[in-house]
């Protein structure tokens, strides 16, 4: 099967001289829900704004369904849908006549129900009638939506689609990520949480300082990176690790008033039950635990330790 | 698809057009004000004590070069806005992202700007014959000249409002050149009511042909051949269209 998405060798230099993409080769396939993860000033927006003709590319080359972009600009475009990463809206316009303009922009007929079903399904119809100034900053975002969706493209494009963005239009939106990915959709965006890469993502795409570091399916990148810490507060510090807690890979952080062990989540067995009963075996007391996610700069610390 | 993009022409233009009745007052009332204003102060208080101009009489003289003033101003401003303001609002990001060449948008915004200046000059025109007797010789010629200026300075404007990256560059163009161009074009005097060198130093101002021509096409007189003024005309606009083609070219100023 042919990638619906192809860009060879994209580089961008922008005018100030400031190097935002070295060279990226990246392939997705139809139906797909790839997730761009980095830090900011990483070059995913700069990425995903060369794919949809916002910002011109270095060098390098961008297919879309083998459609240049730069060549077949209008066939690329057609099936190509953005929520951009900050809310750009006609503020004199309703949300009904903005989302219509869209469609017609991108040269589809005019399609009264196909925009009642979007506005509904965004729970904007209510709003049909408001001009997007009066709107609060999540039924903007809702209406982004709506416009990037009114032309029913095969592949949407989500610049941190989550970014300040409140619990019900988070649940809404992947709500309808999964009904967009069921109608064969592809689907590419960008976050910097790693947990929002594991939640809806099939593969990530790491990107850093305008490289792209690491692709993988999601399970295989949790797999690798997807740890947790269990942080043990000593009651007294502690020198070095007494010879009963041999066996296990801890350290001692913080001058030794703590203990750190980085442990697998999904395995079937974390081990955490069978340390703390070690640890009071060996008659070390402490005062509080805590567990955290392995954050996205440890996976960058990961992947440069390892040489990846 | 393939083919040109017929309902993204016609979406935007919608849209321009739609913005137009929603600033229904700003957008006729102004004019039309400004224009009541000019023939009270230039055609009843100085008027009364001028002769005829070219045999017209002064208030009809003047109403050519207003509405071509007006074609100017308004076009020009009309068209500016048009493309900068969603650069300003970052709106601009859909139309860059949408299967929609350069030519289509412009043809688009321009021809919105335009006929939003071809309105209002028409409005200007009715609201003149209330107070002095207009006649139109050419009306063939008087349309001609109508469209081709109020395609031009909406294509002049629609290129300032690329070029422009904040509010006070939109603005220095039309308060620093224009203005006193159209002030100094003749819409209230014949040059040849000028002493030299003026008379001279005014045939290097543009407006001073369009204005000519126009007045031509109502009165059958103008400052200078009406071959002279069309010529001028349609080089400005294949100017402005030829520095169009050289941003779309060069991506100047709207994509990083
Ligand atoms: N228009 C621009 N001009 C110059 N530099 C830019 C521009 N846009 C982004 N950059 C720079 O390019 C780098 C990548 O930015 P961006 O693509 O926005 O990253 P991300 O979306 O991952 O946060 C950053 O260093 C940023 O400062
Ligand atoms: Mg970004």
């Amino acid at each position: 099967m042919s990638p619906v998405l192809s860009v060879s060798a994209v580089k961008k230099t922008y005018k100030s001289g400031q190097v935002a993409l070295h060279e990226i080769d990246l392939t997705v396939q139809k139906g797909e829900i790839f997730a761009l993860l980095g830090p900011n000033g990483a070059g995913k927006t700069t990425l995903i704004s060369i794919i949809c003709g916002l910002v011109s590319m270095t060098s390098g080359q961008v297919l879309v369904a083998g459609h240049d972009i730069v060549r077949d600009y209008r066939a690329a475009r057609a099936m190509i849908g953005l929520v951009p990463q900050e809310i750009a809206l006609d503020i004199f316009a309703t949300v009904e006549d903005t989302v219509r303009f869209t469609r017609g922009l991108f040269g589809r007929r005019g399609a009264p129900d196909r925009i009642e079903q979007l506005l509904r399904d965004l729970s904007l119809w209510d709003k049909r009638g408001a001009r997007t100034m009066e709107l609060s900053g999540g039924m903007k975002r809702r209406v982004m939506i709506a416009k990037a969706l009114s032309h029913d493209p095969d592949i949407l494009f989500l610049d941190e689609p989550t970014a300040g963005v409140d619990v019900n239009l988070r649940r809404d939106m992947w709500e309808i990520v999964r009904r967009l990915r069921d109608r064969g959709v592809t689907i590419i965006l960008t976050t910097h949480y790693i947990e929002e890469a594991e939640e809806m993502a099939d593969r990530v795409g790491v990107i850093d300082r305008g490289r792209l570091v690491l692709v993988e399916e999601t399970a295989a990148l949790m797999r690798k990176f997807g740890k947790r810490r269990l942080s043990i507060m000593m009651q007294q510090r502690m020198e070095a690790i007494p010879p009963e807690l041999a066996s296990w890979p801890l350290r001692l952080e913080a001058g030794g008033e703590r203990l750190v062990y980085d442990f697998d989540a999904k395995a079937p067995d974390t081990g955490i039950p069978r340390l703390l009963r070690d640890l009071g075996t060996a008659g070390i007391d402490y005062k509080d635990l805590e567990t955290s996610r392995n954050s996205l700069e440890d996976i960058f610390v990961d992947l440069v330790e390892n040489g990846a | 698809m393939s083919g040109l993009n017929f309902r993204g022409i016609w979406a935007i233009y919608r849209t321009e057009m739609a913005r137009t009745r929603r600033t229904v007052w700003q957008s006729v009332a102004t004019p039309v004000i400004t224009t009541v204003l000019y023939f009270i102060v230039f055609g009843g208080a100085i008027g009364s004590r001028m002769k005829q101009v070219g045999g017209v009489g002064y208030g009809a003289f003047i109403v050519p070069g207003l509405i071509m003033l007006t074609l100017l101003t308004q076009g020009i401003s009309n068209a500016s806005v048009a493309i900068y303001f969603p650069k300003f609002t970052r709106t601009i990001f859909e139309l860059l992202s949408a299967p929609i060449s350069s030519t289509e948008a412009v043809f688009a915004y321009v021809g919105a700007a335009a006929t939003k200046s071809v309105m209002i000059g028409l409005i200007i025109l009715a609201t003149a014959t209330l107070f002095v007797p207009v006649r139109v010789l050419h009306p063939g010629w008087m349309v001609a000249f109508l469209l081709l200026t109020a395609v031009s300075f909406a294509l002049f404007g629609f290129i300032i409002g690329i070029w422009a990256e904040n509010f006070e560059q939109l603005a220095i163009i039309p308060s620093l050149v224009v203005t006193p161009l159209t002030f100094l074009g003749g819409a209230f005097y014949s040059i040849d009511m000028l002493p030299q060198p003026w008379r001279t130093i005014s045939l290097f101002n543009p407006v001073v042909y369009l204005v000519s021509g126009f007045r031509w096409s109502f009165y059958g007189v103008g400052d200078v051949g009406v071959a002279t003024s069309l010529g001028f005309i349609v080089a400005f606009m294949v100017l402005c269209l030829a520095l169009l083609w050289w941003i779309f070219r060069s991506g100047y100023r709207l994509k990083p």
